[in-house]
């Protein structure tokens, strides 16, 4: 700072004098920032920029056993968007978002609304019971329910059995998909009941104070208080499950072993871009598919959030 | 999880139950066969001095305790040194070594391959050409079958380590009880097929599982199609619809659409179970199915038999292969000649290679052990005191020696479940299921920069 300035200059000079002692606190305060945030700055390039980046670049190839390889601009992208497989595993995937998301969420919803009303007993055994599943790892998830859904020692095959209803083929092309979404509802439903859950036990409680004054009862409260009010977490369970539903990979991959040709290897986008990575050796077309499976997740996924917010307004 | 398109078929697994080593008859093989690094070519190079330098090499194989086999070599060469790494299984280890070869290091010196991928791996130029090391000397220890398999013209590009010639294990006792007898010819395993699932209707003779790209290549190759002609640069040859694979096609269709045999996925909960409890009345498998049948279902004890597959004509005696593996030697490694010495030693030597068939069960790919009395002869109980080995050393000499891989063969398996696999379950047309898989693998070749021809 230049003392002299002091001396010479008159009533402008104490607010020059602080504007610049302001800029450089900013400015000391700024490289703070700027090196609290580094570390995780680095971590965000070097393990997501960078990566994608470079997937980026290697979709604009096409590396070939014979013959080398070769710059194809967005080929590979115009080959993906026409490629009956891909465009198949993403309407499956879309189909499955559509019946399985509404039904999981409103288990969800369900159990949360029931355990916050406080009238069931043993409500924390109950919610730890139904979290459960969660915390099972989903490769283990879809063993067990593999095993569970065998045509011939199944338990539900033998069940079905012995009641004289035939065996069920859940592991069959036409079962196999409602089957993937039982066993993902069975994971999940735990995990967005407690964010549900959580949201309705953060609701201030004097608007149930008022809705009771209005003579609402406890249906009426969870239909006009508690579910507007955790609008927020409901969205978010939404678009989780949006992106959960499009990277669909564990359970078919692991089901894919017991039923091999009911699903195919672009069964799901997520199982596509693997197998066109690791088993034909595609690495570059892999890389498009993955990036427009990327696109499509955040358009849907913009469309949902977009849908919601203009309900919430009308 | 692995890539799960190329199935891992099961390594012979024994519980020591198998031939014990009689020492002494190893040292007096081994006493005669001199380990001989000659000058074959004028490309050879000096084996005897470049083994005197110190090296240390890196093996990667899933085959269990290796140790004693290094150690016979590390003896013979006391300057080299082996690291045996296990670095997964068939195609677990795969990913991890594509990965270290277009990264340009970390792949081992000497690595497991199966046959099939051998050529997957040349055609990216990562194998090393073992004629320079003396590969040629060893040629004539090995089953005509099995060196077939790893050479490409004038080059050698892995040692064979064990094979999988293909017969049929069966049910003697489900057999007697329909008054059937053991089929000779697939004529006679049609009826039997279609007789043994009419008396019982809970049995099928043998099961198709859709998912095994490999065991239907064998019997494709036992009747003698020839679906991949060795590529002469970008040229590719490629006839999976071929008249004889037609024939397969045709003949398995008829069983395929009268459900008269199953048609389960192998190597799942579901299969083992058929296996143990009389659901399949045989199993088209291959020289190390006979051990893992043993460990898989031993309630069925003593009621198994083998014998050669069904032929397709009766005067005639011919298999396929499914499975085996060979070790190989990297384009990457810094010691070539130790890599190729160790690769040569350990599937050539003749004490290596008997712990290979005595201790860890593999089904020899040298001459001299699957002629060897002491090998075939031994008696197994579970298959009621029947010598097995000596039914598949049988086997292995007439596996035909003219078949030859693809250099993608991952792919053609993975085409295999999606075309051929799903009409088996789905009970449809096999022959028109055979082109729609030749399509499939010929827009792909392409799309990889082959031109095809036929």
């Amino acid at each position: 700072m230049n003392p002299s300035r002091v001396v010479t200059a008159d009533t402008a000079v104490p607010v020059v004098a602080s504007r610049e002692r302001n800029r450089s606190v900013t400015r000391r305060h700024a490289i703070a920032a700027y090196g609290f945030i580094a570390p995780a700055m680095l971590v965000f390039v070097a393990t997501l920029v960078v990566p994608l980046g470079y997937a980026a670049y290697v979709s604009l190839f096409r590396e070939r056993l014979v013959g080398g390889t070769v710059f194809v601009g967005l080929g590979n992208y115009g080959e993906a968007v026409a490629d009956p497989l891909f465009r198949a595993g993403v309407l499956r995937m879309a189909l499955f978002l559509v019946i399985q998301v509404p039904i999981m969420l409103t288990i969800a919803l369900v159990f949360a609304l029931v355990l916050d009303s406080g009238r069931v007993r043993f409500g924390r055994f109950i919610r730890l019971g139904i979290f459960i599943p969660y915390a099972v790892p989903s490769i283990i998830a879809a063993l067990m329910w593999g095993y569970l859904y065998g045509p011939d020692f199944g338990l539900f095959a033998q069940l079905a059995r012995r009641v004289g209803l035939g065996t069920p083929r859940f592991l069959s092309e036409d079962w196999i998909l409602a089957s993937i979404a039982n066993i993902t509802t069975w994971e999940f439903v735990g995990y967005n009941m407690i964010i549900l859950f959580a949201a309705l036990r953060a609701v201030p409680s004097d608007r149930y104070e008022a809705a009771a004054v209005d003579g609402a009862g406890a249906i009426r409260t969870a239909w006009s208080v508690k579910i507007p009010a955790i609008r927020p977490a409901l969205l978010l369970t939404v678009i989780f499950s949006v992106i959960g539903s499009f990277q669909l990979f564990n359970e078919p991959q692991v089901l894919w072993v017991l039923a091999p040709t009911a699903i195919g290897n672009g069964y799901t986008p997520n199982l596509y871009a693997f197998h066109l990575a690791f088993t034909n050796q595609q690495v570059n077309y892999s890389a498009a598919v993955s990036f427009l499976l990327g696109i499509v997740i955040v358009a849907v996924s913009y469309v949902v959030m977009l849908a919601t917010n203009r309900s919430s307004r009308s | 999880m692995n890539s799960h398109n190329v199935r891992e078929y099961p390594r012979r697994r024994g519980s020591g139950r198998l031939v014990v080593v009689l020492l002494t008859a190893v040292l007096a093989i081994a006493g005669c066969a001199g380990g001989s690094t000659g000058s074959t070519s004028p490309t050879s190079v000096d084996m005897a001095a470049a083994l005197k330098q110190p090296a240390t090499l890196t093996l990667w194989s899933w085959v269990g305790g290796l140790e004693d086999e290094i150690a016979i070599f590390e003896k013979k060469y006391p300057n080299i040194e082996v690291k045996v790494v296990n670095a997964g299984q068939g195609p677990a280890e795969y990913q991890k070594l594509r990965t270290a070869l277009s990264a340009g290091e970390g792949a081992p010196d000497v690595v497991q391959i199966e046959y099939q991928q051998v050529p997957s791996f040349t055609i990216t130029n990562n194998l090393l050409d073992l004629m320079p090391y003396g590969a040629n000397d060893i040629k004539d220890k090995f089953v005509p079958s099995a060196w077939q398999q790893v050479t490409q013209g004038n080059k050698v590009f892995a040692i064979p380590q064990d094979t999988g010639p293909m017969g049929m294990l069966y049910r003697q006792d489900i057999l007697e009880k329909h008054g059937i007898a053991v089929p000779r010819t697939w004529d006679e395993f049609a009826d039997a097929a279609r007789k043994l699932h009419a008396a019982d209707p809970s049995t099928y003779l043998t099961n198709l599982p859709p998912n095994e790209g490999g065991a239907m290549t064998g019997l494709l190759w036992q009747a003698g199609s020839r679906p991949y002609r060795a590529a002469e640069g970008t040229e590719l040859t490629l006839n999976i619809d071929d008249a004889a694979a037609r024939k397969v096609a045709g003949y398995w269709n008829g069983l395929v659409q009268q459900q008269v045999v199953a048609a389960d996925a192998d190597f799942t909960d579901q299969w083992y179970q058929g296996l143990a409890n009389g659901k399949y009345a045989t199993w088209l498998t291959a020289a190390w199915g006979p051990l893992f049948l043993q460990g898989t279902a031993k309630g069925t004890a003593g009621k198994w038999r083998a014998a050669p597959l069904p032929q397709w004509s009766s005067d005639e005696k011919v298999s396929g292969n499914w499975g085996g593996s060979t070790s190989a030697v990297t384009t990457q490694s810094k010691h070539p000649e130790a890599a190729a010495a160790l690769a040569m030693f350990l599937n050539s030597d003749p004490e290596s290679t008997r712990m290979l068939a005595t201790k860890q069960f593999l089904f020899p790919a040298t001459k001299a052990l699957v002629t060897d009395e002491s090998f075939t002869s031994q008696g197994l109980p579970f298959y009621g005191g029947q010598q097995v080995n000596k039914v598949f050393a049988g086997i292995s000499e007439t596996v035909r020696t003219d078949f030859t891989w693809s250099p993608f063969q991952d792919y053609v398996y993975s085409a295999f479940t999606d075309t051929v696999g799903k009409a088996i379950t789905d009970r449809r047309d096999l022959p028109s299921a055979l082109r729609d898989w030749h399509q499939d693998v010929a827009s792909y070749a392409q799309k990889q920069g082959f031109h095809l021809t036929s």
